[in-house]
């Protein structure tokens, strides 16, 4: 039977209730199961802990959590024993979590396969941080490096992420724990709509979705425009290649963004709320259906909330499959039911949006700074973050980078700290050459710029966007040419094809892009491009065309000298473009190991044992086999 | 009455109008091809686009769907607008080479083929939606809709099969800015 919450005795029994399941007087077993836990077996896992405790009545807790950051150290357990810090347990499998079992069943914390142990829960909603132990450590506990010491965490700070990877995401009480749905009960009780949109346009949060626009801007027109009613919606129709801040939000705390939408209703005036949410996320969209429900039988979303007179409903509307989809216009005329095509936004979607009505939208990670807000106040939030960008930022930091992962740091870290601190760089041998921020429509930032802070108006100024945050890293294997293509690639695929600059344009600009990569082309298309790349950007329908030629006009701006050897000199720096490459092997040094001669599908490679090889290359297809398997560094690529 | 200006010009309209409706009231030029007075606009072809500046900043918009401000001026031909109408104009004549109607649109901008151009293709269906609005919004039946996406986006009847709701009545044939309509037509209809 789920708890009734009516008021704010009941919240805070629910509180109560929750801190007695969040840290039990027992011993719990924590492991990450949002999608990159899954990925890397946390299934097998949990069911191997969650079998073996019930197996042997053990008087403990085994409990799925999100993720809460370290995708590539997953799959991820914490051991959390009473009047000890947390320990996490890294690159668990499930031999390995056997291992620990039986350590755990027999009252030991486990010794091995330890990352790091979190000394203090800092629950920044609830008041004030929570130590898990007294007294002093000793022995392995006291060698185990802190959490906040790590590289990797050093320079975050979880805001948004405030919950993932400490609550079950399914559990309301939890949520409760740590101080969540007391900011919707002040705002319901202590404040009038202006003061809620007052607190948040003070703070400075601005869209985190991408476009960086004032929220309690956006939130005060909407709550001013005429029409009712009014829709109060969210954005979670992530489809950045290499983004995936928005699912792990939604995967590790649900109730986060419930909160912040209701606050935002509350604010706005409206008392109807539509999700917009990715189906390809499965997980996402559970986790979503769950806490809607969870919420709903409460009695935190319907009528009457929390005693206070206002009502809000939020319905889930699972996404029609297309990038473009995230459009806001398009989105909502998906949510209609009516193909997802951008319209001109001429009339404002805070005026004219979802069924003509006016219409609230905002980003996942938007909604879930919310609570935050009203429940620190303005005056905290604003202490985080840069002068024009407050508070802090989720990327998804992935590409050639050591540490994958999601990171949340406040607004103003470098690139360079972000890459090579919290990333902890390229992998050895190779060089850090670029980062592409902000998705297809961002742009490519060189090591030159890599003293960059991140935020909103330095990433305009440099050619990129904010995005949504995805961060691919690219070393020096990484041809900028090639790049431009993978991103005009996916566009193409992804546009509607309403406009024709964006349909037909960026197939254009593709074919442009194809000349250089074979040593076809000239100075004269490069000019070519550039005019046909503004063309798109002015005249297409949408953001989607309107940013696409981004990728393109980034790399150009910073690395025109790799175009260039493209175009004057058929040679492709990088050594990625097919048919700019050729394979050798020097007989120097080529030992005659006969590895690459085995790897080669095309048997192009021909030579007698210890004999120094030679290539064929009339019947090489430049798959690069041999360049990679040979180890003495015989075989050229030029 | 809204007071703004057209190259440097006063103009008035009334609240609601759009620049496209001003220009024209006036014999200023600007060409357009996904535009009809009998149905709503579309913003598709974005040939009529103008660059409008609002005070705050200047951008490219497109004149058949902007609706005008005190204030705001309007340029018609500007480097930015050429740039854009000239793109679109090109793409369109290295599509279709042959079409009539593309070669003389071609033909007023100054534009000539390019070596991206396809050959001995007449067929011009640009997806401007003309057809299908005014299927539904003047005929008022739903027997022409787009179909797929992106580069297959297609002008088809629902479910691609034969539509009953076609009166044969030929509208779509005759608002069709390039003529494709003709070549559609059989296939499409009832």
């Amino acid at each position: 039977m789920q708890m009734q919450i009516k008021n704010f005795d009941d919240l805070e029994l629910a509180k109560k209730v929750g801190l007695t399941e969040l840290y039990p007087d027992k011993p719990k077993i924590l492991v990450g199961m949002a999608t990159c836990g899954l990925a890397a077996g946390a299934q097998r896992v949990y069911d191997l802990l969650h079998k073996k405790a019930q197996q042997a009545h053990w008087d403990g807790v085994v409990e799925k959590t999100g993720c809460i950051g370290f995708c590539y150290k997953e799959p991820l357990v914490d051991a959390v024993f009473p009047g000890n810090p947390r320990i996490t347990y890294e690159t668990v499998t499930p031999e390995i979590a056997e291992s620990l079992w039986m350590e755990m069943a027999a009252g030991k914390i486990p010794e091995n396969h330890v990352m790091a142990r979190l000394d203090v829960d800092d629950m920044i909603l609830d008041g004030g941080p929570r130590k898990f132990y007294k007294g002093k450590l000793t022995g392995f506990l006291a060698k185990t490096p802190r959490y906040e010491e790590l590289d990797f965490i050093k320079l975050q700070r979880h805001i948004a992420m405030r919950n993932c990877g400490f609550i079950d995401p399914d559990n309301l009480l939890h949520y409760v724990a740590r101080g969540g749905y007391f900011p919707l009960y002040t705002a319901l009780t202590a404040m009038s709509p202006e003061e809620v949109i007052n607190a948040v346009t003070t703070a400075g949060l601005r869209g985190r979705g991408g476009g960086g626009f004032p929220t309690g801007v956006k939130w005060a027109s909407c709550r001013k425009a005429k029409g009712w009613p009014k829709y109060v919606l969210c954005n979670a129709d992530e489809g950045d290649p290499g983004a995936y801040m928005d699912r792990s939000l939604i995967e590790g705390d649900p109730h986060a963004i419930l909160e912040g939408m209701l606050i935002g209703a509350y604010a706005i005036g409206s008392n109807e709320g539509y999700i917009y949410v990715r189906a390809e996320y499965p997980l996402a969209v559970k986790t979503l259906q769950r806490a809607i429900l969870a919420a709903r039988e409460a009695g935190l979303l319907g009528e009457n909330i929390l005693g206070s007179g206002f009502s809000f409903d939020i319905k889930l509307n699972l996404g029609g499959g297309a990038f473009v989809c995230g459009e806001s216009t398009a989105l909502m005329a998906s949510i209609e039911g009516k193909p997802g095509e951008p319209r001109a936004k001429y009339v404002h979607t805070v005026d004219k949006g979802l069924r003509n009505r006016p219409s609230n939208l905002n980003n996942v990670e938007t909604w879930a700074n919310v609570p935050v807000i009203i429940g620190k106040g303005a005056d905290w939030y604003r202490e985080i973050g840069t002068e024009g960008s407050k508070g802090t930022k989720i990327f998804s930091l992935v590409g050639q980078v050591k540490n994958v992962g999601l990171v949340e740091v406040p607004m103003g870290v470098t690139i360079k700290d972000l890459v090579m601190q919290v990333g902890g760089g390229v992998p050895e041998s190779r060089e850090f050459k670029a980062i592409q921020i902000g998705g297809p429509s961002g742009g490519c930032i060189p090591k030159e710029h890599w003293d960059l802070p991140i935020d909103f108006d330095s990433l305009w100024e440099a050619g990129a966007i904010m995005g949504s945050g995805g961060m691919i890293v690219m070393d020096n294997s990484t041809c900028m040419v090639d790049v431009a293509k993978f991103f005009l690639d996916f566009l193409i695929d992804e546009s509607c094809g309403k406009c024709i600059p964006c349909r037909l344009g960026l197939k254009r600009m593709r074919e442009i892009l194809e000349e250089f990569s074979t040593g076809k082309g000239s100075l004269a298309d490069l000019d070519e491009l550039e005019s046909l790349s503004e063309a798109v950007k002015d005249g297409s329908l949408c953001a989607l065309g309107g940013s696409a030629p981004n990728p393109v006009l980034t790399t150009l701006r910073y690395f025109r000298k790799e175009y260039e050897a493209h175009i004057l000199e058929h040679r492709c720096p990088a050594a990625v473009c097919k048919a700019l490459i050729t394979y050798s092997i020097n007989p120097e040094t080529c030992n005659g190991c006969t590895a690459c001669a085995a790897e080669c599908p095309q048997d192009a490679i021909t030579g007698e044992k210890k004999q120094p090889h030679t290539l064929d290359p009339s019947l090489c297809i430049k798959c690069g086999a041999c360049f990679e398997v040979c180890k003495f560094g015989a075989v050229a690529v030029a | 009455m809204i007071t703004f200006s057209i190259n440097g010009q006063e103009y008035e309209g009334q609240e609601g109008w759009t620049i496209l409706d001003v220009a024209r009231w006036n014999g200023i030029e600007i060409p357009t091809l996904c535009h009809h007075g009998a149905v709503e606009p579309y913003g598709a072809c974005r040939l009529c686009a103008v660059e409008v500046d609002d005070g705050r900043r200047s951008r490219v918009v497109i004149s058949c769907m902007y609706p005008i401000k005190a204030g705001i001026k309007v340029q018609t031909h500007s480097p930015r607008v050429l740039n854009v109408r000239r793109w679109i104009v090109q793409l369109l004549l290295d599509e279709s080479p042959e079409a009539p109607q593309i070669k003389e649109l071609a033909r007023s901008l100054g534009v000539t083929p390019s070596r991206f151009q396809k050959t001995g293709v007449d067929f011009a269906c640009h997806l401007c939606g003309l057809c299908v609005r005014t299927c539904q919004e003047v005929v008022g039946v739903q027997a022409l809709t787009f179909g797929n996406r992106g580069l297959r986006k297609e002008i088809t009847s629902p479910f691609r099969t034969a539509s009953k709701d076609c009166l044969g009545c030929g509208s779509c044939v005759y608002v069709c800015p390039t003529g494709a309509m003709e070549q559609l037509f059989s296939r499409v209809a009832g």
